[in-house]
C-alpha cells in the first residue's frame, strides 16, 4: 500500500542524505520526495511517498525515527489527510488541439500559465491521481515536458506535526 | 571581577580543544595513526600527558583496538585517523563496531575547508562513506563548535543502542594559531534524540504472566545484555524462575557457561540442546537479541509453538525478522528489574511440575553430548582440544578475542565464559583481522589480565603488522593460532556444498613460518604439532607472562564445526557430524 510519511528534519547539511541513504541502504522504495524549510528555519519538512506492506512501513518509520536528524514524523495515510501535488506541463497547442487542451485544462481546474502560438504551459494542482487523470485525458496531445513536485501533505483537523 | 573571570577562561586552538575535550570526557587512551590533515591535533597530543595515544600500524587496527577496549571495559573506544586513506582504512572497523553496537568515536582529519570538494590531496568524503555504518556523524565547521560536538558525539555513541560516531574535522579548524575560549559543556540535550529507559509496564506485566504460565520456556539473550550490563539481573531472573538460558554468539558470558541452567550457545553452530529447546519451546524470552539469521535458520519454521517476548532498547530490532507477541522497548536493566519486582509481587507461581518435565526433556537432549570431541589417531591435534586446553590453563579467566572462521566457533563452543565482556569477537560483520588488534585494546585496558587472541593463520595475516605495536607497548598477548593451513570455514562449506572443490581456500605451500615471524618482530614463537605436547607447551607459553607469544598450533585440517544448522530448516534441523543429522 502507498504511504505518505511526513518528517520534521533538522535543517542541517547532510541531513537529507541520511534519509535518502536509509531508503537505498535498506532496499526501501521512494516514489516521491519533497523537502523545504518550515516557518521555523531550523527545521525542514520532508514528505516521502513509499510503498510497502504494514511490516515494511513499520520498519521504515522505526529506522527513520532512529536517525538523529529526524525530529518527528507521521504516517499521514494512517489518518484523514490532505495531499497535493503540483504539476507543470508543456503541450503542443495548435489547430483543433488548442481548444481541446484548454477545455480539458478547465475541467481539471488547471491554469494556463504560459502561452505561445504553438505551446501551452499548464499548471495543475491536486492529488497524484488527479494529475495522472489529466495526463490520461490529454493523451491525444503531444506532451513536450512534465515537471511534478511530488506529494506534499498535512493531516486534517486538529492534528499537527510540530516540535 | 570581570577581569578575574576572563582570566579563568582558557584560550585554546581547535586541536588543543579537541584533546582537552576528550580528557574532560574521561578518555584515557586513543588509538591512531598520524597524517597531514591531523598534524595540528598530533602536536596538541605531544604537548600534554593526560590522554595517551597508542600508535598502531594500520588504521583498521586502531578501530579494532578501540573496539576491543570498548567491549572489555564498557567505555567508548576512541580513534584518531587522518583524511583520505586514513579514514577509508578505518571503515571496516567502524562497520564492525556498528554491527555489534559498540560505542566508538572516530575522529578523522579532513582537508582544509576551502579544499573540500576539489579532489584535494588525501581528500575523501568521510561523512558520506561512513554514513550507512555510523549511529551519527559530524563535520565540524567552526573551532568553537568542537567541545559541543565532542559532547554530543559521546552522548550519542554511549546511550541507547550504542554505536560508532564519526567526527570529521577539516585541518583549518584545528589551526594552532587561532585560539578560542574553551568551555566543556556539562550536559547535552538533543531535541531529536531520546534514550529509552523503562519499558511499558503493561507489556512487562503481560510478559510476566506468560512467563509464569510457561511450560517449556527458554530465555534467549544476546549482546544487548552484555552491553547493557544486565548480566547480574539476568542471572537473578533465570534462577528465580529455574528457566533454561541460551546465549547468542554475542551474548556469551552474560549467563555463566558452567551453570546448570545454561544450554550453551544457540544458532548455526549452537548446541543440540539449545536449538532443540528453542524449537520445542512454548515461550521464548528474547533479551537484547535481534533474531539474527545465524540464530533463527528459516524464519518461517522458527519456534513454531512459541509465544515470543522480545525486550530490546532499539524499537527497530523488535518484530524485524520474527514478529513479537509481546514487544518491550527499554533498557535491559530497567525491564529486568521491573520483571523481577512483578514476579515477586505476583500471586501466581511458576508451573514447577511442567518446568521439571521440561528439564528432564532437556537433560535427554544433553545426553547427545553434541560438543563431544573424538580424539584423532597419530597424535594429531583436534582444534577443539586446543580450546579445551586453553580453558584449563587460563582457568576460564582470560579475555579471549577471536578472529572469524572455524577457530571463532570452536572458541565460542569450548571456552566456557562465566563473566560478560570476556569474549570479544566480531559477531555481526564477521571481520577477519579483528581479533589481534582487539586483544591489544583489551591488554591496554587491563595490563595485568591475560589477553588471548584465538585466531587462524588466515585471519591473523590480515592484521599481523600489529606485532610491531605490541613490541612498542610491551603487550604480552598470547596468540593461539589454530593453523589448519586453509580458510577453514570456507573449506568446510566447500566440503558440504561444493563437492570438496577448494576454490581459493588453501595455501599450505605459501604460509610463512609464524615462529620466525614472531621472532622477527621481537616476540616469542612456539610451534605445537603433537597432541602429546599440547598441554605442556601451551602452559610454557602462558608462563611467559611479560612476553607476547605466538603459539602456532598445527591442527587437523579436515575438521568441521558441528553442530551446524541445515540451511532452510528449522532450529531443530542440524548436522551433528559429517555422518549424522537430526
Amino acid at each position: 500500500m502507498r504511504h505518505i510519511i511526513s518528517i520534521l528534519l533538522e535543517n542541517e547539511p547532510g541531513a537529507l542524505s541520511r534519509v535518502v541513504g536509509l531508503f537505498s541502504q535498506r532496499n526501501y522504495n521512494i516514489e516521491s520526495l519533497t523537502v523545504a524549510p518550515t516557518e521555523d528555519r531550523t527545521l525542514s519538512r520532508l514528505t516521502i511517498t513509499t510503498v510497502g506492506d504494514d511490516r515494511k512501513i513499520e520498519q521504515i518509520t522505526k529506522h527513520l525515527n532512529k536517525l538523529i536528524d529526524v525530529v518527528k514524523l507521521v504516517d499521514l495515510t494512517e489518518g484523514a489527510h490532505i495531499e497535493r501535488e503540483l504539476m507543470l506541463i508543456k503541450v503542443k497547442a495548435t489547430g483543433a488541439q488548442r481548444d481541446e487542451v484548454k477545455r480539458t485544462a478547465d475541467i481539471f481546474r488547471g491554469q494556463i500559465v504560459d502561452v505561445t502560438n504553438t505551446i501551452y504551459s499548464i499548471q495543475l494542482v491536486g492529488t497524484s491521481e488527479k494529475l495522472d487523470g489529466f495526463l490520461a485525458a490529454i493523451s491525444g496531445t503531444t506532451v513536450l515536458e512534465v515537471a511534478r513536485t511530488g506529494v506534499s501533505g498535512i493531516s486534517r483537523g486538529e492534528k499537527v506535526l510540530s516540535v | 571581577m570581570t577581569a578575574q573571570r576572563s582570566m579563568k577562561v582558557e584560550q585554546l586552538s581547535g586541536g588543543e580543544m579537541l584533546i582537552r575535550a576528550l580528557h574532560d570526557e574521561g578518555v584515557e587512551m586513543i588509538y591512531g595513526y598520524p597524517g597531514g590533515a591531523v598534524l595540528h591535533i598530533y602536536d596538541a597530543i605531544f604537548n600534554q600527558d593526560k590522554v595517551e595515544h597508542i600508535l598502531v600500524r594500520h588504521e583498521q587496527a586502531a578501530t579494532h583496538a578501540a573496539d576491543g577496549y570498548a567491549r572489555a571495559t564498557g567505555k567508548p573506544g576512541v580513534v584518531l585517523v587522518t583524511s583520505g586513506p586514513g579514514a577509508t582504512n578505518a571503515v571496516t572497523g567502524i562497520a564492525t563496531a556498528f554491527m555489534d553496537s559498540i560505542p566508538m568515536i572516530v575522529i578523522s582529519g579532513q582537508v582544509d575547508s576551502s579544499l573540500i570538494g576539489s579532489d584535494g590531496f588525501q581528500e575523501t568524503d568521510m561523512v558520506g562513506i561512513s554514513r550507512p555504518i555510523v549511529k551519527h556523524s559530524f563535520m565540524v565547521q567552526n573551532p568553537e563548535d568542537i567541545p559541543m560536538v565532542v559532547k554530543k558525539a559521546f552522548h550519542i555513541a554511549t546511550t541507547g543502542r550504542p554505536g560508532p560516531v564519526v567526527i570529521d574535522i577539516p585541518k583549518d579548524v584545528t589551526d594552532p594559531n587561532k585560539k578560542f575560549k574553551y568551555h566543556y559543556p556539562e550536559s547535552v540535550k538533543l531535541r531529536s534524540y531520546s534514550v529509552p529507559g523503562k519499558g511499558h509496564t503493561g507489556q512487562i506485566k503481560k510478559a510476566v504472566e506468560i512467563l509464569l504460565a510457561a511450560k517449556r520456556p527458554v530465555i534467549y539473550t544476546g549482546g544487548g545484555v552484555v552491553q547493557g550490563n544486565g548480566s547480574e539481573l539476568l542471572r537473578e531472573l533465570a534462577r528465580k524462575l529455574d528457566f533454561p538460558v541460551t546465549n547468542t554468539l554475542m551474548g556469551l558470558g552474560a549467563y555463566p557457561a558452567t551453570d546448570r541452567q545454561f544450554l550453551g550457545m544457540l544458532g548455526m553452530h549452537g548446541t543440540y540442546e539449545a536449538n532443540m529447546a528453542m524449537h520445542f519451546s512454548d515461550v521464548v524470552l528474547g533479551i537484547g537479541v535481534r533474531f539474527d539469521d545465524r540464530v533463527t535458520n528459516a524464519v518461517s519454521k522458527f519456534c513454531p509453538g512459541a509465544k515470543i517476548l522480545h525486550v530490546d532498547i532499539d524499537p527497530a530490532s523488535i518484530s524485524k525478522t520474527v514478529p513479537a507477541d509481546v514487544p518491550i522497548v527499554g533498557s535491559v536493566t530497567c525491564v529486568l528489574e521491573e520483571m523481577l519486582e512483578l514476579i515477586k509481587l505476583s500471586e501466581t507461581r511458576v508451573d514447577k511440575k511442567s518446568i521439571d518435565l521440561w528439564w528432564s526433556q532437556i537433560d535427554g537432549w544433553r545426553e547427545k553430548d553434541s560438543l563431544k570431541v573424538t580424539p584423532a589417531d597419530n597424535d594429531i591435534i583436534k582444534p577443539q582440544q586446543v580450546i579445551q586446553s586453553l580453558y584449563e590453563i587460563t582457568k576460564g579467566e582470560a579475555y579471549v578475542s577471536s578472529d572469524v572462521g572455524q577457530h571463532q566457533m570452536f572458541a565460542a563452543q569450548y571456552y566456557k565464559f562465566d563473566e560478560p565482556r570476556r569474549w570479544i569477537n566480531s559477531g555481526g560483520l564477521g571481520t577477519m583481522g579483528f581479533g589481534f588488534p582487539a586483544a591489544m585494546g583489551v591488554q591496554l585496558a587491563f595490563p595485568d589480565a591475560v589477553s588471548v587472541c584465538v585466531t587462524g593463520e588466515g585471519s591473523f595475516q590480515m592484521n599481523l603488522q600489529e606485532l610491531a605495536t605490541c613490541l612498542q607497548y610491551q603487550l604480552p598477548i598470547k596468540i593461539v593460532c589454530l593453523n589448519n593451513q586453509a580458510l577453514g570455514m570456507v573449506k568446510q562449506w566447500q566440503d558440504m556444498q561444493y563437492g570438496g572443490r577448494y576454490s581459493h581456500s588453501t595455501y599450505a605451500e605459501s604460509l610463512p613460518d609464524f615462529v620466525k615471524l614472531a621472532e622477527a618482530y621481537g616476540h616469542v614463537g612456539i610451534r605445537i604439532e603433537k597432541l602429546s605436547e599440547l598441554n605442556s607447551k601451551l602452559a610454557e607459553a602462558f608462563a611467559l607472562k611479560d612476553r607476547l607469544v605466538f603459539i602456532d598450533v598445527m591442527v587437523d585440517p579436515m575438521e568441521h564445526v558441528y553442530p551446524m544448522a541445515i540451511k532452510g530448516g528449522a532450529m531443530k534441523d542440524m548436522y551433528l557430524s559429517k555422518t549424522e543429522r537430526t
